[in-house]
């Protein structure tokens, strides 16, 4: 009997891409179903009540929820290809170490760079580019934070990729200039396909920037 | 056993649940670890070393590997010494174990913290949140008999520990009423049973002493007024 998976997902969520890198990465076929947040589905609701938030995969007509849970649930159940995590217990610990850091330090600050001003602005656009220089500490030389390999890590930041652009362009500066191993990392990421169909256009992200600035009145 | 313990080190603070966590997970599995105190108002340099990035406990030491970030020490623990698992083998299951334990960090901990160290407007938001998610969480302590982890302490159990010894702490501390026996029987059952575990009561830091170091810590932090205190 074949898998049923479907994803609840928002086009412009840097969290939902996640899941949609590693589909991609496990060649697994799935049922893409956009989110309307200001107008909640009943499916929504009905599979993730708690959050009431995307992505969720539902699969077998079991939902998972959290992009990073639903990635480690993906590389477990798909386990025969593409694996996400390594194999060894101490580089998953790193790759779990790194993704939660990830997770938990880019989003605010990044946030902050497009939704307010001032102050509050600069202070955010510091802290911002502080994390990326870790990030890029982190990656050394290496091809990915990986090592050879694509992974874990990889897919929960290079999401925020197609979102540099609108930091750049609110924040006024350049991760090219300040990140450059970083960049180079996004671009080598780019090229593979699961990140390139998973991805949208990163002038469509600034567009529907300005567009949610206009209509929660942020100036 | 003397060897395997040297191979063993674990950084902490005497009264973080974080580091708890770590400790608790060790003894489940039976293995021996030296446990080094760390001032965390006084950063050492060993600390500093370990931990450049975060500069947190607790962290791991493992035959010169170091893990740091509790969910992660728990997850390297439960693939290294695989007797006693912590996390089921089904994959749905762990998914489902890992969700909870992030959602009683986030919406139970943190807001039961952020209670403690705040007042007025602030404070209320944050017990509210934190009653409701306990609401959903009494939900899922009904389905259960003994454990989360089942008959054994598992993942979950060992993530959500704090609530049968910290929180009340907290809620003394701070004058609030948070986990209601009455409101939320199962809960408290489960949370009783947790403690009275005897590889989890004897590894408890002294109630006196963490009432007088949470009375002193949530005054200096409600006075800095920094908004949301992200744990």
């Amino acid at each position: 009997m074949a898998d049923e998976v479907i994803l609840l997902d928002l086009w412009s969520s840097m969290f939902g891409m996640r899941v949609r890198v590693a589909l991609a990465e496990k060649g697994i076929e799935y049922e893409y179903k956009e989110q309307d947040l200001r107008n909640k589905s009943p499916l929504l609701l009905e599979m993730n009540p708690i959050h009431k938030k995307i992505p969720v995969l539902i699969h077998n007509g079991k939902p998972i929820c959290e992009s990073l849970i639903i990635v480690q649930y993906i590389d477990e159940v798909w386990h025969h290809k593409a694996p996400l995590l390594p194999s060894d217990p101490y580089q998953r610990a790193q790759a779990r170490f790194w993704a939660d850091y990830v997770d938990k330090k880019v989003y605010a600050p990044g946030r902050k760079i497009w939704a307010t001003k001032g102050d509050e602005q600069e202070e955010a656009k510091k802290e911002f580019i502080e994390i990326l220089k870790v990030l890029e500490g982190e990656l050394g030389e290496k091809p990915y934070f990986g090592g050879e390999s694509f992974g874990f890590v990889d897919i929960s930041f290079v999401t925020f990729s197609c979102w540099f652009h609108v930091y750049e362009t609110f924040g006024n500066f350049s991760i090219e200039k300040e990140c450059p191993k970083l960049m180079a990392w996004v671009k080598r990421c780019q090229e593979r396909e699961s990140v390139f169909k998973s991805l949208p256009d990163e002038k469509k992200v600034l567009e529907f920037v300005y567009f949610l600035k206009k209509i929660f009145g942020i100036e | 056993m003397a060897s395997s313990s040297e191979k063993v080190k674990v950084l902490g603070f005497w009264v973080s649940p974080f580091v708890r966590r770590v400790e608790w997970a060790l003894k489940l599995k039976g293995v021996d670890y030296e446990y080094i105190e760390e001032d965390i108002f006084n950063k050492s340099s060993l600390l500093l070393k370990l931990n450049p990035v975060r500069q947190k406990v607790p962290v791991l030491v493992h035959d010169l590997k170091v893990v740091a970030e509790s969910y992660v020490i728990l997850e390297y623990i439960d693939e290294i010494w695989k007797q006693n698992s912590l996390l089921p083998l089904d994959p749905y299951q762990r998914a489902m174990a890992r969700f909870w334990a992030k959602f009683a960090e986030e919406k139970v901990f943190e807001t039961a913290w952020n209670a403690l160290c705040s007042g007025g407007e602030e404070k209320e938001k944050a017990l509210k949140i934190a009653i409701e998610s306990l609401e959903i969480l009494e939900g899922e302590a009904k389905k259960i008999q003994n454990f989360f982890g089942g008959d054994r302490i598992g993942y979950l159990d060992i993530a959500m520990g704090w609530i049968g010894y910290w929180l009340p702490v907290w809620e003394q501390v701070g004058c609030m009423s948070i986990l209601d026996p009455l409101k939320f029987p199962a809960t408290s059952a489960w949370a009783k049973r947790f403690i009275s575990h005897p590889l989890i009561k004897h590894n408890l830091p002294p109630r006196e002493e963490m009432l007088v170091y949470f009375d002193k810590r949530s005054k200096e932090l409600s006075s800095i007024s920094q908004g949301w205190i992200k744990v």
